[in-house]
């Protein structure tokens, strides 16, 4: 069951800010939404592993070769505020 | 032991920076001299549509350090995203591995005073680093430079129980990742980091504390500090009847304690999934056997080879096999001259006391192990005396000749034949008749006056043995 709390953590780890009166509406959203995939918890799974990827296939892995392909300049050139080619950001301490 | 009454228990996990040339997961620089933001690129600052590739050296180191770590290195580890937020974390989550870590189970052993202590190791998992905050206080400035270097976190189990043992865990995860060449083992420079879990509980009592973990300690000197400072925090708290916070803290090398950086009192919830944009890391038996022929002798291992086939004291193995390469450095020497002990000698009194001096690393040392080897050779031949190799030694590390042309320039070669060491001998006790007719009279104590002698008339260089020898007959009369 997801409760207006649960929202609201919910909210808080993702950086959202939510209303009393939205949480309340997300919750019963939410809860909607939980209890159809719940349907999938009520297929047998007794003796089958936890599927990480569907995929069988060997993982590529890159050769240790560094390369530069962009100056600071143009990986910061999108950044709201920078100070020379740092990011700057409001204070988080 | 006992801490008053309480006894302390201290778990530790260590970043390890490894040593690779690109990112783990893209192929920005890891050098750390760049300028700002210098080693970044679309993958590194988290832009939208960008891909992880892994880096098939990091997945190598890794696998060496389980394997000398002595773990078990899973076929199919899988990474992991580690959810929050936080400026230098540019994705919004770090690529970690969770449950299933490449490698796991290990153990490490190690001497604390003495004694061989053995460690577990709970699990070593691949993970990227985030970037770099610099907090001024109006405003927070990123460098990104740092941002997804590839990291293996080693986690050991709760297993010591003193300051000392803390700081010689992590003293000895560094030696062996630095005999492996897998990280260079900087704790300056942050190419190493080290978080130290203490809690404490009543002696006798098998239910842990609650645990405080301190964070930001950048020697094993400090380690030691800040545990047992910790320690001593907490047994206060606990005899004042109050509660100790679940919390991080920051060890102040300035101030020699710790203090509070943030309460865990809500629990993080980082909502660890399997990361979709990798597959999983396999392994097959023959990449892990390949990278396991390829390990070199470890540290603590090759200490007890130097004890038991060199004849070497323990103390003298233990300092030897500190450094690889002043292992290598020792090694290289004995084999040239085949006299271990003197090798030993020299390498730990007179080499490392140079190095010290000149504060260079013994890669630099401008006396090489085959000079030296030749050196103690030289010795043992009775072409010089001890006394004289330690000149060459000097005339050695200034000058970067070899022994052969140190003492031929300087004409340091003892002279051990009898009648050249005869004739100094001569003149010595013609010039010293009146102690020749007192010696002769019964005062025995005066041969040391004239060994004394006929050594600062040779200017060191006539052997002892044949000095002693020749004088004794000649002062029978």
């Amino acid at each position: 069951m997801i409760d207006p709390k649960t929202i609201a953590h919910i909210a808080k780890l993702a950086r959202l800010e939510v209303s009393a009166e939205e949480a309340s509406r997300y919750s019963g959203d939410l809860s909607k939404a939980l209890g159809y995939f719940e349907q999938i918890s009520k297929v047998d799974t007794q003796g089958v592993e936890p599927l990480v990827t569907p995929s069988e296939m060997q993982p590529f892995w890159r050769e240790d070769e560094a390369k530069r392909e962009f100056t600071a300049e143009e990986m910061t050139a999108n950044a709201p505020e920078k100070m020379g080619n740092l990011f700057k950001v409001p204070p988080v301490v | 032991m006992s801490f008053r009454g309480y006894e302390a228990v201290i778990g530790i996990e260590v970043h390890v920076q490894l040593k690779t040339a690109s990112k783990m997961f893209c192929a920005d620089a890891t050098e750390f001299e760049a300028g700002d933001n210098e080693n970044t690129s679309p993958v590194s600052v988290g832009m939208p549509g960008t891909l992880p590739v892994v880096n098939k050296k990091a997945i190598e180191f890794s696998i060496k350090t389980g394997l000398a770590l002595g773990c078990e290195i899973r076929k199919k580890s899988v990474f992991a995203r580690k959810n929050y937020f936080y400026p230098d974390l540019p994705k919004g989550y770090q690529i970690s591995q969770f449950d299933l870590p490449l490698c796991e189970n290990g153990k490490i052993s190690f001497k604390v005073d003495g004694v061989e202590k053995t460690i577990s190791i709970t699990r070593a998992h691949m993970e990227e680093d985030a970037g770099k905050s610099n907090h001024s206080g109006e405003y927070t400035l990123i460098n990104l430079n740092r941002a997804g270097m590839p990291l293996l976190e080693i986690v050991s189990g709760p297993d010591m129980r003193t300051p000392a043992e803390a700081a010689e865990y992590g003293r000895t995860i560094r030696q062996i990742v630095r005999y492996l060449d897998v990280c260079d083992g900087n704790l300056e420079e942050g190419s190493m980091r080290c978080d130290c879990n203490v809690s404490v509980m009543k002696e006798g009592s098998t239910k842990f504390g609650t645990k405080v973990e301190i964070k930001n300690i950048n020697s094993f000197r400090f380690v030691e500090k800040a545990v047992e400072f910790e320690i001593d925090r907490q047994i206060d708290l606990v005899e004042r009847g109050e509660k100790i916070l679940q919390e991080t803290r920051l060890w102040d090398p300035d101030k020699n304690k710790t203090f509070s950086m943030r309460t865990k009192e809500d629990a993080q919830d980082y909502r660890y999934f399997p990361d979709p944009d990798l597959l999983p890391v396999t392994v097959t038996d023959a990449m892990i056997a390949k990278f396991r022929s390829e390990l070199p002798e470890l540290p603590l291992a090759r200490a007890k080879r130097f004890v038991s086939a060199h004849g070497l004291p323990e103390y003298d193995a233990l300092v030897l096999t500190s450094e690889k390469e002043l292992a290598d450095f020792y090694e290289a020497t004995t084999k040239v001259c085949n006299n271990h002990k003197a090798s030993s000698n020299w390498i730990m009194t007179e080499l490392l006391r140079e190095l010290n001096q000149a504060n260079k690393e013994i890669s630099q040392s401008p006396i090489t192990p085959e000079m030296l080897g030749r050196l103690i050779g030289f010795i043992d031949e009775g072409k010089i005396s001890g006394k004289i190799a330690k000149a060459v030694f000097a005339e050695m590390w200034v000058s970067g000749k070899d022994p052969d042309t140190v003492i031929k320039e300087k004409n340091l070669v003892q002279i051990s034949d009898a009648g050249a060491v005869e004739k100094i001998i001569d003149e010595v006790l013609a010039a010293n008749a009146q102690q020749v007719a007192d010696y002769r009279g019964g005062r025995t104590k005066l041969f040391g006056f004239f060994v004394g002698a006929v050594m600062k008339a040779s200017k060191g260089q006539a052997n002892p043995d044949v000095v002693n020898k020749v004088l004794l007959e000649k002062l029978k009369g």
